[in-house]
């Protein structure tokens, strides 16, 4: 495959960036788009060019490293990681446009890499539970309901990768937050600090500059795990319950 | 109460993050509708329910307005009669003015919020992609716009049908005159038409979405609130337009 790439260029946080045009021949279907990109930095290193950097770490799709955005859609047209991605989802000759999250909380570092130190902050502000840790506890000790065990593990699944806030035209963090607060409030071992938790959260959400719901729907159509809209709610249930 | 107060000196005695655990005896708590004023979350809450006073009062309204089509007798006597409501309790006239200071506590409430929200989420989106695609759907795109349309509607109709500073007739105590020769006007209704289908997206977006902000939305029930939303936007929409539809085809007169 021949693919034309308009990619984001930008040489640090403070210099502007611009979309730039780079042809890349001899790309196979069955590569990720991750790889694809790893083909173009290799050219670009021979040519001694500097090659695009770009955040990755599994590529297994578990660890929620990599991301950008393809053709206006945060992990391009599949919903699944970009390590996930696969060429096979493009044709040949086609012209792709990669660009990096666009957000004010996730200032760019360079070219297609973000900082989203912002969602470790708010992880930090109430996404665990103030338990002592040590050997696992026997398993039957706490009975969780099998309908609570389905949703806290469906929320588990976020990986924090952020594509809900690219996606989102607000910049809103509410799905990545709402799957956090969900994931321990529905669980017993949740509930002591339920209130705290999803106030807190939800305070430095606000507080690192992320916009506001608009229930566009944008995050959830985006994210590679399969969030729930219906989260949102959960977690405005959540936080109006903890002012009663 | 043992049980939470056991769990409050728990907390304090394990090293915490700042705030979830922070709550202290002595630190003055903001009050409830100071957080909730102050959270994205809680403005748009107010905005929510402010949303639904709104179109709880748009539904009587629109069923009022019916009553056109039953003669002028049965439309200027039910707003008289809307005047004697509450009496002897309340004063002649008293009702509709608390009902005023309610829609204009709901409207300041609506726009204050949309306003203050808005500007925080184009905020958080400096910069936009280049590649641009169309997100979302109609209903959801135009409800800024929406808004400020419908804010200079609600101007121009209590100018209209209200004050009847605007209107071609303004004979007081007669609607059903002053309604047909409002819309015997062609941009009357060029108005009115433009504002009642922004109304219907308004309303097709911000019922569901007002469910999703109370927390009242769960993914059993999400089906069944976007069908109520887009039913209460075609049945306002298509009951308001019959007025000035059925004044421009003769046949209220």
């Amino acid at each position: 495959m021949n693919l034309t790439l308009r990619i984001w260029r930008q040489a640090g946080p403070d210099t502007a960036g611009s979309m730039t045009t780079y042809q890349v021949s001899g790309i196979s279907p069955d590569m990720s788009f991750l790889e694809m990109l790893d083909t173009l930095n290799e050219e670009l290193i021979l040519r001694g060019d500097t090659p695009v950097a770009f955040d990755h770490d599994c590529r297994e799709g578990i660890c929620g490293a990599c991301g950008m955005v393809i053709n206006g859609r945060a992990h391009g047209p599949e919903r699944t990681t970009t390590c996930q991605l696969h060429m096979r989802h493009f044709a040949d000759g086609d012209t792709i446009d990669v660009e990096p999250w666009r957000a004010a909380a996730f200032p760019v570092v360079k070219d297609l890499v973000v900082d989203r130190s912002a969602f470790d902050r708010i992880i930090g502000s109430g996404g665990y539970i103030t338990a002592p840790t040590g050997s696992a506890p026997e398993a039957h000790a706490t009975p969780v309901p099998k309908e609570a065990a389905d949703t806290a593990f469906e929320h588990a699944e976020c990986i924090g990768c952020g594509a809900c806030v690219a996606a989102c035209p607000n910049g809103s963090a509410m799905l990545f937050t709402s799957a956090k607060v969900v994931h321990l409030n529905v669980l017993p071992q949740g509930a002591p600090e339920r209130s705290g938790r999803v106030r807190s959260m939800v305070e430095a959400m606000d507080s690192e500059g992320f916009g506001g719901c608009t229930n566009t729907g944008e995050c959830a159509t985006a994210c590679p795990k399969g969030i729930p809209l219906p989260s949102i709610a959960a977690m405005n249930r959540e936080y109006l319950r903890s002012l009663r | 109460m043992v049980s939470r107060i056991m769990s409050w000196t728990y907390r304090r005695a394990v090293p915490t993050v700042d705030g979830m655990a922070q709550a202290t005896r002595t630190g003055r708590r903001p009050s409830t509708l100071e957080t909730l004023w102050r959270s994205t979350v809680g403005k748009k809450a107010v905005m929510a329910v402010s949303g639904l006073v709104m179109l709880l009062y748009l539904v009587f309204h629109m069923l009022g307005n019916l009553k056109v089509f039953f003669g002028p007798d049965d439309i200027n006597g039910y707003a008289a009669w809307l005047r004697t409501l509450g009496q002897p309790f309340l004063g002649h006239g008293w009702f509709l003015w608390i009902a005023r200071f309610g829609l204009l506590a709901a409207v300041g409430l609506h726009g204050v919020a949309a306003y203050q929200l808005s500007r925080r989420d184009l905020a958080a989106r400096p910069t936009g992609y280049a590649h641009r695609r169309r997100r979302a759907s109609y209903a959801t795109r135009t409800m800024r716009w929406g808004g400020i349309i419908l804010a200079l509607f609600i101007v121009w109709h209590i100018l209209d049908l209200t004050t009847l500073t605007v209107n071609p007739r303004a004979e007081e105590g007669h609607p059903y005159q002053n309604i047909v020769a409002s819309f015997s006007h062609w941009y009357s209704c060029v108005i009115y038409i433009v504002a009642m289908l922004a109304v219907g997206l308004h309303v097709r977006h911000g019922f569901w979405s007002a469910a999703q902000t109370l927390g009242a939305n769960n993914a059993r029930r999400d089906r069944a609130l976007k069908a109520t939303a887009n039913g209460l936007a075609l049945v306002l929409t298509a009951g308001f337009l019959s007025v000035p539809v059925a004044v421009m085809t003769g046949v209220v007169s």
